[in-house]
Formats: structure tokens, sequence, C-alpha cells
């Protein structure tokens, strides 16, 4: 008996903060204009740009981007799209230890990448409206390359403007997270939970 | 490889045959269906061509990078890069005119005549330096321009991720280079060697891109088709904006979002 109201105290918790998740999120459009956008991109880069050019270590940069996509990122939203129709079963305790679990995973990953663009550097031109959302452009000059582009989508639906997707000539990277979420999760047998586990560590 | 065997200079029979076998081919392709605009009936064997390619990466390409990095400098293997990006020109030329991109065709000329004049017959790209950038093509993409579509992906032995278009455009691109056509056998063979050590230098040069995709990925089969795909399509796209629905994913409306 004594586990008893330890768990039912637990379950009152979480439900309450998830309560409060809710009203925290308005889903009424903010009306942020193109400019908007374009402010939040060029912020953006401005700290991409101070990351891979601070000549920290791996592990400390790690931490960074890991910051720089929970300040001007939707994770929730973008970890919710990439686990697809997997995110309708789960409960919410699932979905708030996978989007904790994704933020790592996401930032370990592009940190990774984003190590190539020391040296370089990336300008943002311009942003326009599409669909409901925004699309900022912008070219990116690595050292011994070609430039190349890379497009940000922009919303404010989650209550605030911040990106949902990163577009690098035309690869898109909730496409192509989908596609890496979906076969890892095939690999565990569906199981979200050991996704969860292991997500932190790949 | 056996592709560029049989398409050595002097068979002009051979020629027409692969013509008519790659524009044939091409009249199989219709438009992409299937979830994310993928096309793949093919998705069995072109599984296991990809197993059989990740293996040659493994064991020779992969390996044979890094020896190429790690023995040749920098400014040699920049050298053998520009080379074959300047013998790709003419080829790059002749389609730039079929597609009608007269601006294109004169922009790779200006390139093809600075580099051999003034770049050390192609070893140096003045031409970027100068601000005239390449505008690289293929045999796929004027099939793209004349309207045919990009059929079902494929992944073809040695060379990777393509389309049926794609493919065809290749068959094309080998039996009628102009280059090839145009210079003795040995001369020839030099390009085609020259052209083989450039894809060695790439392999190194994006190694990291590479092996995330092949090795890091946990399925590096689908990963590899949706990246290709997608650009694929963005090349051939120009700037222009995205045509196909699925380059504008909205989390906010799809049923997964809520």
């Amino acid at each position: 008996m004594p586990s008893e109201p330890m768990v039912s105290r637990r379950t009152v918790l979480a439900s309450s903060v998830g309560g409060l998740a809710l009203l925290a999120l308005p889903r009424a459009a903010l009306a942020m204009s193109a400019d908007e956008a374009k402010v939040l991109v060029d912020n953006t880069v401005a700290q991409i740009n101070d990351i891979i050019n601070s000549g920290k270590s791996e592990q400390a940069m790690y931490g960074d981007f890991e910051d720089l996509f929970a300040r001007y990122a939707d994770v929730p939203t973008i970890a919710r799209s990439v686990l697809g129709p997997a995110a309708k079963a789960a409960s919410s305790g699932q979905m708030s230890s996978y989007t904790k679990a994704f933020q790592v995973y996401i930032s370990h990953k592009y940190g990774r990448r984003f190590r190539e663009f020391i040296g370089g550097r990336i300008e943002v031109a311009e942003a326009k409206a599409v669909k409901s959302f925004f699309e900022v452009i912008s070219t990116a000059y690595l050292q011994g390359e070609a430039p190349f582009e890379v497009r940000w989508h922009v919303s404010d639906k989650s209550g605030k403007g911040l990106f949902f997707n990163i577009i690098i000539e035309g690869v898109n990277m909730l496409a192509s997270e989908r596609t890496e979420m979906g076969a890892l999760l095939d690999q565990r047998g569906g199981d979200l939970d050991t996704l969860i586990t292991d997500l932190k560590t790949l | 490889m056996s592709l560029l065997k049989i398409s050595l200079p002097g068979n002009g029979w051979l020629h027409t045959a692969l013509l008519v076998a790659g524009l044939s081919l091409v009249s199989a392709c219709g438009a992409p269906s299937g979830p994310d605009g993928i096309s793949d009936p093919f998705e069995t064997t072109n599984r296991k061509i990809h197993a059989f390619n990740r293996g040659v990466d493994r064991a020779l390409l992969g390996p044979a990078s890094k020896g190429y990095g790690g023995i040749i400098p920098k400014p040699v293997s920049q050298g053998i890069g520009n080379l074959a990006e300047t013998l790709d020109l003419p080829g790059d030329i002749a389609n730039d005119l079929l597609q009608f991109r007269i601006g294109d065709a004169v922009q790779n000329t200006m390139r093809l005549g600075t580099n051999v004049f003034f770049g050390l017959g192609g070893l140096i790209d003045t031409s970027t330096a100068l601000g005239l950038q390449g505008k690289p093509t293929d045999f796929g993409e004027t099939l793209h321009v004349w309207g045919f579509g990009e059929g079902p992906y494929l992944e073809v032995p040695f060379s990777g991720p393509s389309t049926v278009r794609d493919a065809a455009g290749t068959v094309v691109d080998i039996a009628m280079n102009p280059v090839r056509l145009a210079v003795p056998k040995r001369e020839a063979t030099a390009a085609m060697a020259i052209k083989l050590f450039s894809r060695v230098g790439d392999r190194d040069r994006f190694s990291e891109t590479i092996e995330s995709i092949l090795y890091d990925s946990a399925d590096s089969y689908a990963q590899a088709r949706l990246l290709y795909l997608q650009n694929r399509r963005f090349t051939l796209n120009r700037g222009a904006d995205a045509t196909s629905e699925d380059e504008y994913i909205d989390p906010y409306e799809d049923p997964y979002a809520e």
C-alpha cells in the first residue's frame, strides 16, 4: 500500500504540469511579420557563428547547440512531427521525456555537422510568407566550397516566433528526421521507451 | 564499369544502341507516387544493390579515399578535381544547348576557354576566382527540361542513388561525351582516370557527410534515397519556389501535431 499514494500524487502532478503547459500555448496566430522572422534567423545565425568560431571543445559546443535549439527552435513541435504516428499513441509523460531526449539527440547530431562550418559564415538574405508560416532564405559560405542555400521555416504558432525546419539545398530536416526516427523505432520493435533511453546516446 | 568499357570510341553502332536503350528506359518514366513523392517499385532489388554499394564503400572506396587524401597534397587533389570538371565542360555545353539555355552555354564556354588558356589547361579554376561560377548539368537534366518525369528510384551498382530518368541520362552522357569522341583512345582513357581520381577525392572531401548517411543512420537506404531525390529536385528546380507540397511541411497542421 505505501506505493499507492506516491503514484497518484505523481499522476496528479504530471497532469497539472500538462495543464499548465497547455495554458502557456496560445494557439491563436500572433501576427508575426516577415521582418520578425528574419530577425529570429539573424539571431540564430549570429549565435551559430559565435559557437563555431569560439574555439571551444566539441563537448562544450554540444551544450551551446542545445541551448541554441531550446531558445530559437520549436523543439516540442519538431520532436512530435518527427515521431509521426507513434506520437498519437504516446502518453504525455512519454512525450515529455521523448522531447527532452530528442533535444539532446538533435543538438548532438547537428552540432557535429555545424563543425564543418568552422571558418565559414552564413548570410541571411530575405524573408517571405509561404502557406501559414515564413521562409527565410540564407546562403552558407564555407571554405573551399561553392556557396549553398539554407532555408529556415519560422512560425509563431507555439506562442512565440521560432524556427521548425531547416532546408539545405532542398534537403529537408523534418523529412529526413522522420525517416530516421521511423527506422529507429522499427529497430526497437516500436518500443518508445527504449527509443527514449537510446536517443540521448546516439 | 562495363558501361564504360563497351562505349569506347569507334563503335558508332554502339552509341546508337546505347542512345536507343537510354531513351527507351526513359519512356518508362512516370510521375512519382507514394508517400513523400517517392516512387520505388524496385525497392527489394535496390536495397540489395545498396548493401553491395555500401560494402564497396566500406572495403574499397572509403579506405582508398582516406589513403588518397592522406598521400595527395590538397592543391594536387584540388587540381585533379578542377581538371575533371574542365573535362566535363564540353558535355555540359552540349546539354545546355539541348536545354535551350544559351546563357549557361555561353558561361560554360567562357569557363572552358578561361580555364584551358589561363588555368594551365584546366588544372586551376581561374573562372571561379573571376566570379564565373560553374553551371554543371547532365543529360538527365536535359530530359527533365524536355518534360520527362523522374520515374522510379534506382540504386546503380558502384554509383549509388539515381532514378530511371537520371540513369538513362548518364548512359547518354557517357556514350555521347564530346571529349571522349574527339580525342584518341589513350587520351580518353587518361581522361577517364582523372575522373575516377576526382571521384575518390570527392569521397574524401565529403567523408563526414557520406559516412553519416551510410553508417550512422538507422536506415541508410531510405536516408540516401530521400536525400538524393530532394537534392536532385532542388537542383533541377533551379531556385524556383518548390513545386511539390512535400517540401513545405507544416507540423502545426499535420495530424500528429495535435
